[in-house]
């Protein structure tokens, strides 16, 4: 007689009780319920008494604003801006100066950062030391500290633009900033571009047809004169036939200030020296820490294998590494776009100076504009984590 | 400065300004016991603290008339001091009772802030400081300028305005405090720094030799500064620009700090209305019939307090000019207290 195998009871339903209610079933289930509800009448009452309090003192809310008219100007605005433009207008210049400190400050971050950790790892005693005191000063003074410092001690101390440094009559130091002549476009511009971005296609090519020759027979050539010689010469030609890309505008001193010239204006300068020290010396730790963690095996066998020191570091110790230092690393790059706000203590127009600051003082929205400025910082940080995150996938997978 | 208004604003959106919906600013001012009064963070001659502490200035000076008023104590203050973009989100949130801030008084201040200014404690007019090396004697010899200012103020559009109606080209540098703005202006970052000309004669007060500077001539705007009140309780709005009347109108009469008492024994009909002992003029404030001599006695007229905080009796040493009474051919003028 066949004994027929009893079904398996249907495990719907504990699966469903446990994944809604955890170990508590349905009556953790009723809670969280009731937890959410909690939360989300708190944020409805939130924005109905906003909305009835404003409303009562009949403040003007909603975005209308920033069609208006801002009249003011601002001292750095990387695309054309006057007083006759609009807030919209206004906010990209702001923002487009955050995101101008905060790249340029993260670049030089890193560098400064990765050679003081290399420094301070270096079996070299002096270079060590150095690099072991810039590290514990510049990352236990306050950033604002600093930022006043490199402001009101160094750059104030130029002098004024009638007795300025001068490089041949061209390059201009003083207490106005850096002056720089202007490269303005020429007919010659476009060939001379095409034909670099081609030297520069070419060289690429070049350099991984080497490596897949190096894999295959093992044969080594070297690639860097020929795609040096590519890159210098097919733009030269460019210019011999086409003639000069740019022609140079040179600063001259008229009435109080130069005219003429682009100019690095000293508010810029000296938050981004302030910024990317001062980061510099936390990320030269994480690098530090990171490459300590790679297992000193990894470095005796590179070295065993008859590699130089760098090549050691750069082939075998730094990519392991990474995946250790990159989280931290983000955190780094994150902090330093958020302490750029900083910059409304020298007057440098960032988005919190500009937009979060006069704008709102003159519109009065400071519901609307607080709420789009902590969008905006919310939308970098995320972006910028994001790209680290994508990064650090690579490297990953490329390690197997 | 940024986390200073972003609590502010998330008190706003919390609706943590009760009361400032439900219009009782004059009972919640009674019940703290105490009044909360915006200022600047040290403007010599409008609200600056001296050695010890004590707010003084003629911005300061309305905050003590109020108080003076309604507790009859002008000592009843707690003062809180604003920077320039900070100052209407702090009296849109409830945490000031008033706001008396050498603030221009404007037509989209005045609408879309959610307040009322409620009179004009002192006429001025934007100017500009130099250098005096720099030998520049007009404003309109200015062109290509570096210019320092304080940002979240009606100075900075004005700027914009005068350099553009000029056909001058300059590069503006704006701080967010006043003193920031200043000390640049002293170590070269600029050549002109400007404000209105009250606060350019009190400002070069603060620099290390004032007599190496000089404001030009030019005012190139109009700036009625004032004190403002939240929207929604006309009662409160009511008491503000009364007492601001009330000290205009007791230097009409002649009414001092000194004579206030002797003055009060007077049978004159008008004389008799101010001081309350005919009729009930301050009680309809919401305020005691000697509402007047309270606030006189505390600060004195505004003849008085000009001329201790910024004019002759003071180191500003600024002319009352157009700040005169209508009679004395000034434009301040007080409605009738009856």
């Amino acid at each position: 007689m066949a004994i027929e195998p009893r079904k398996p009871p249907s495990q719907l339903l504990p699966k469903l009780q446990r994944a809604l209610g955890g170990s508590a079933g349905w009556s953790g289930f009723v809670i969280q319920l009731v937890f959410v509800a909690a939360l989300a009448w708190i944020a409805y009452e939130i924005v109905a008494n906003a909305r009835a309090n404003l409303q009562a003192q009949r403040i003007t809310a909603g975005f209308g604003f920033m069609v208006n008219t801002a009249g003011f100007d601002v001292s750095q605005n990387l695309i054309a801006y006057s007083g006759s433009d609009n807030y919209i207008r206004v906010f990209l210049v702001g923002l487009l100066n955050t995101l101008l400190v905060s790249v340029i400050g993260i670049f030089f971050a890193t560098v400064i950062g990765f050679l003081v950790a290399l420094g301070r790892l270096s079996p070299n005693w002096l270079l060590s030391r150095i690099a072991g005191g810039y590290v514990e000063l510049i990352r236990n003074l306050p950033l604002l500290f600093q930022i006043l410092f490199w402001y009101l001690a160094v750059l104030a101390a130029l002098p004024n633009p009638r007795q300025s440094i001068s490089v041949l009559d061209t390059f201009f130091l003083s207490n106005r900033g850096l002056v720089i002549p202007k490269p303005i476009g020429e007919p010659g511009f476009e060939p001379f571009v095409i034909a670099l971005l081609i030297a520069i296609v070419a060289a690429i090519a070049l350099w991984r047809y080497s490596r897949r020759l190096l894999f295959q027979s093992g044969k080594v050539i070297k690639v860097w004169p020929y795609a040096l010689g590519l890159v210098i010469v097919l733009p030269l030609l460019a210019t011999q036939i086409f003639g000069a890309p740019v022609k140079f505008e040179i600063p001259a001193l008229k009435g109080f200030n130069f005219s003429g010239g682009s100019r690095v204006i000293p508010e810029f300068v000296a938050l981004t020296l302030a910024l990317s020290t001062y980061t510099a010396s936390f990320i030269a730790e994480i690098v530090r820490a990171g490459i300590l963690s790679v297992h000193k095996g990894q470095m005796e066998a590179g070295s065993s294998l008859g590699l130089q020191r760098g090549s050691v570091l750069r082939l075998i110790v730094i990519p392991q590494a990474l995946r250790v230092i990159l989280p931290p690393l983000t955190n780094q790059y994150l902090n330093l776009t958020k302490n750029s706000t900083l910059a409304v203590a020298i007057g440098y127009p960032d988005l919190v100076s500009v937009f979060a600051g006069t704008t709102l003082s003159q519109t009065g929205q400071a519901i609307e504009i607080i709420g789009i400025t902590m969008g905006v910082y919310l939308v970098i940080s995320l972006v910028t984590s994001a790209i680290m995150s994508f990064y650090g996938w690579r490297i990953g997978r490329s390690m197997g | 400065m940024k986390r200073v208004s972003l609590v502010l604003t998330l008190a706003v959106a919390a609706g943590l300004s009760v009361q400032a919906a439900s219009a009782q600013t004059l009972k919640t001012v009674k019940d703290r016991g105490m009044l909360s009064c915006g200022v600047s963070q040290g403007l010599p001659g409008f609200s600056s603290p001296d050695d010890k502490g004590n707010w003084t200035g003629l911005d300061v000076d309305i905050c003590r008339a109020i108080a003076a008023a309604v507790f009859n104590d002008p000592s009843k203050i707690k003062f809180v001091p604003l920077s320039a973009k900070d100052r209407f989100t702090a009296l849109q949130s409830g945490e000031i009772d008033v706001l008396s801030r050498n603030t221009t008084w404007t037509l989209s201040r005045d609408t879309s802030l959610g307040a009322n200014f409620t009179g004009v404690t002192y006429y001025d007019g934007q100017g500009f400081m130099v250098k005096k090396a720099l030998k520049v004697n007009s404003a309109l010899e200015l062109n290509s300028a570096s210019v320092c200012v304080q940002q979240g103020t009606t100075t900075e559009q004005n700027l914009a305005d005068y350099f553009k109606g000029n056909n001058m080209k300059y590069e503006v540098i704006a701080f967010g405090t006043n003193d920031e703005a200043v000390k640049a202006y002293e170590s070269g970052r600029c050549d002109v720094f400007t404000t209105d000309v009250s606060g350019l004669y009190a400002d070069r007060l603060k620099l290390a030799n004032p007599a190496d500077h000089v404001v030009l001539p030019e005012v190139i705007s109009k700036e009625p500064l004032g004190p403002m009140v939240r929207h929604g309780d006309d009662q409160w709005f009511d008491i503000v620009k009364w007492t601001l009347y009330a000290m205009i109108t007791a230097e009409e009469l002649g009414i001092t700090q000194k004579n206030a008492d002797e003055m009060a024994k007077s049978d004159k009909p008008e004389m008799k209305r101010v001081f309350g002992t005919d009729g009930n003029l301050g009680e309809q404030l919401g305020l005691t019939k000697d509402w007047v001599s309270r606030i006189v006695k505390a600060v004195g007229n505004y003849g008085e307090s000009f001329e201790r905080n910024v004019g002759a009796g003071s180191k500003l040493g600024i002319a009352r000019g157009i700040n005169a009474l209508w009679s004395k051919g000034g434009i301040q003028y007080a409605p009738p207290i009856r």
